[in-house]
């Protein structure tokens, strides 16, 4: 089994077509929805959770690339800036998916890019702006 | 007495002194004592770096030719404006400065991306930065406008002045409220969400001289990643609060006002920040040595996170209506566990103070000191202390007659 956090980005002519409900009928994935908004161009964007096989998993990701959609891995989306980051620590209460932690032993703020669902909360509540977002 | 300014930097310039981190003298207290702690060590260093709103820089920016009076004028630097209310070409830009056409909280909450702190910071790391003047004209200052670059490599004075830094203590802020509230402590969760607190604890300079037996005027400071002085104590300095029976501070207390030459600071240690909602604000790094010259000196310097208590303050009625109480008093040990409980409820923390960075101001200033960079100084005059009587007032309004 395979469970990876994707951003899948449709263009404007595929906005109103099905296409997320075919990987779980022919592709046997499970999906939770992260995020989902039209962008003012008109370009859907949804951040999905995928869980399942990974040949389905592979499989799948073919299918909505051969539709069109572009497809990248959600770890991509939100960077920390690390010449920028004080570790002052205003993110971690902010953070819903325990993405940024402070580790108790060196006091350093801890950016787990895997657990970050990109949410975008830290992008505005760090004080130095050291987190950033990059499509 | 065990030993005096002057035989500390006797021991400096030998290259002979021995210096501790506040950290590092908890460490050798716990294991040997007070007392024959303060028989080893000379200087203990501390460190803090953290948001310090009342912070700002003075610039003398040389004559144009033909001249023009910036004095009673308007000057911009980066679009944020600087206040010109002195003589012909010196101006003052503050952190909190914020362009004209920022929309502030308009657009509710505010980004505020952009103000006078992130010029400091721009300047000291040597960027071009755009000057843009309008002045009335006079016979000896004829010029009226003046748009330029200017640097601060070029320019003759650029002084960092921070008339209220290095609080000594400060509250821990919550949100009562059931809606999420933006502040200068963060973004601040609907009912108890957060805990958000601000200090450096076992660190923090004040907290380890707490009644300011050597931190005064004129004590030689880490500042900005440069040199400066304790000019006086901070606005809103209020010594008076309640303490603990180790003299520490139990709400935020002493402060201090401070200066040093921006042209010798880093830009590491001088950073802009946005607050969401609220404003911009500069994080300074300042370290303080404190000489060991008795043993109660060194007792104080090695007071714990779980000995320092605060009080936690609602930011979403108590706060800004000023009305004076508390929610509970907590340590920094407490608050650094990542949770606390509030009333029954268990609330993370998070700090808006970087402890990693003040642990390395600490260690730098101590590096300074070991290789003889850094010499102390005695005090030319003491900070007010508890005794002065001195008070943190709130404003008497008054009605204008007439």
């Amino acid at each position: 089994m395979k469970s990876q956090k994707v951003v899948l980005r449709f263009p404007h002519k595929l906005v109103d077509q099905p296409i997320v409900c075919r990987l779980v009928k022919d592709y046997n994935l499970d999906f939770n929805i992260l995020k989902a908004y039209i962008t003012p161009e008109e370009e859907g964007l949804l951040v999905l959770e995928l869980i399942g096989k990974n040949e389905d998993f592979k499989k799948g990701i073919d299918y909505i690339k051969s539709m069109g959609v572009s497809v990248q891995p959600l770890s991509k989306d939100i960077k920390r800036n690390d010449k920028k980051c004080t570790h002052c620590g205003a993110c971690v209460t902010i953070c819903p998916s325990d993405a940024l932690v402070l580790d108790p032993a060196t006091r350093k703020v801890i950016f787990h890019e895997d657990k970050c669902i990109a949410c975008e909360l830290c992008i505005k509540a760090c004080p130095p702006r050291a987190m950033e977002i990059h499509f | 007495m065990i030993r005096t300014y002057k035989e500390i930097n006797e021991k400096i310039k030998k290259g002979q002194v021995v210096v501790a981190t506040a950290e590092e003298l908890i460490r050798l207290v716990d294991e040997k004592g007070v007392k024959k702690a303060a028989q080893e060590v000379d200087v203990v260093t501390t460190g803090t770096f953290g948001p310090m709103c009342s912070s700002g820089a003075y610039l003398n920016v040389g004559h144009s030719k033909p001249k023009i009076k910036l004095g009673g004028g308007r000057v911009c630097l980066n679009d944020v404006p600087a206040y010109t209310g002195f003589a012909a070409v010196d101006i003052f830009i503050g952190a909190t400065a914020l362009p004209d056409d920022d929309p502030r909280n308009k657009v509710y909450p505010g980004e505020f991306a952009y103000g006078g702190a992130h010029v400091i910071e721009e300047l000291v790391a040597g960027k071009d930065v755009k000057l843009t003047a309008a002045s009335y004209g006079t016979d000896c200052y004829p010029r009226k406008h003046l748009e330029t670059l200017i640097n601060i490599k070029d320019v003759n004075e650029a002084v960092l002045f921070n008339m209220r830094n290095a609080y000594q203590n400060y509250n821990c802020a919550v949100n009562v409220s059931d809606r999420v509230i933006y502040t200068y402590m963060g973004v601040l969760k609907p009912n108890f969400g957060n805990a958000n607190y601000c200090s450096a604890g076992q660190l923090s300079p004040l907290l380890k001289d707490p009644l300011y037996k050597t931190i005064g005027i004129g004590t030689r400071i880490f500042l900005g990643g440069g040199e400066g002085y304790v000019a006086w104590n901070g606005t809103q300095h209020n010594p008076g609060v309640k303490r603990k029976d180790n003299g520490i501070p139990q709400a935020p207390a002493g402060t201090l006002a401070v200066i040093g030459d921006l042209k010798k600071m880093d830009p590491r240690w001088l950073v802009g920040a946005s607050f969401l909602g609220y404003g911009c604000s500069l994080v300074v790094g300042i370290g303080i040595p404190i000489p060991i010259l008795d043993e109660e000196i060194c007792k104080s310097a090695a007071v714990k996170d779980e000995d320092i208590w605060t009080q936690i303050v609602d930011y979403s009625e108590g706060y800004p209506k000023g009305i004076p109480g508390s929610l509970g008093e907590v340590n920094y040990a407490q608050l650094k566990s990542g949770e606390i409980e509030i009333k029954g409820k268990k609330v993370p923390t998070s700090s808006h103070s970087s402890y990693v960075r003040a642990v390395e101001i600490a260690n730098i200033l101590k590096d300074q000191i070991k290789k003889g960079e850094f010499l102390l100084t005695e005090p030319v005059a003491p900070i007010p202390g508890p005794e002065s009587g001195i008070t943190f007032k709130p404003l008497k309004e008054r009605p204008i007659e007439g």
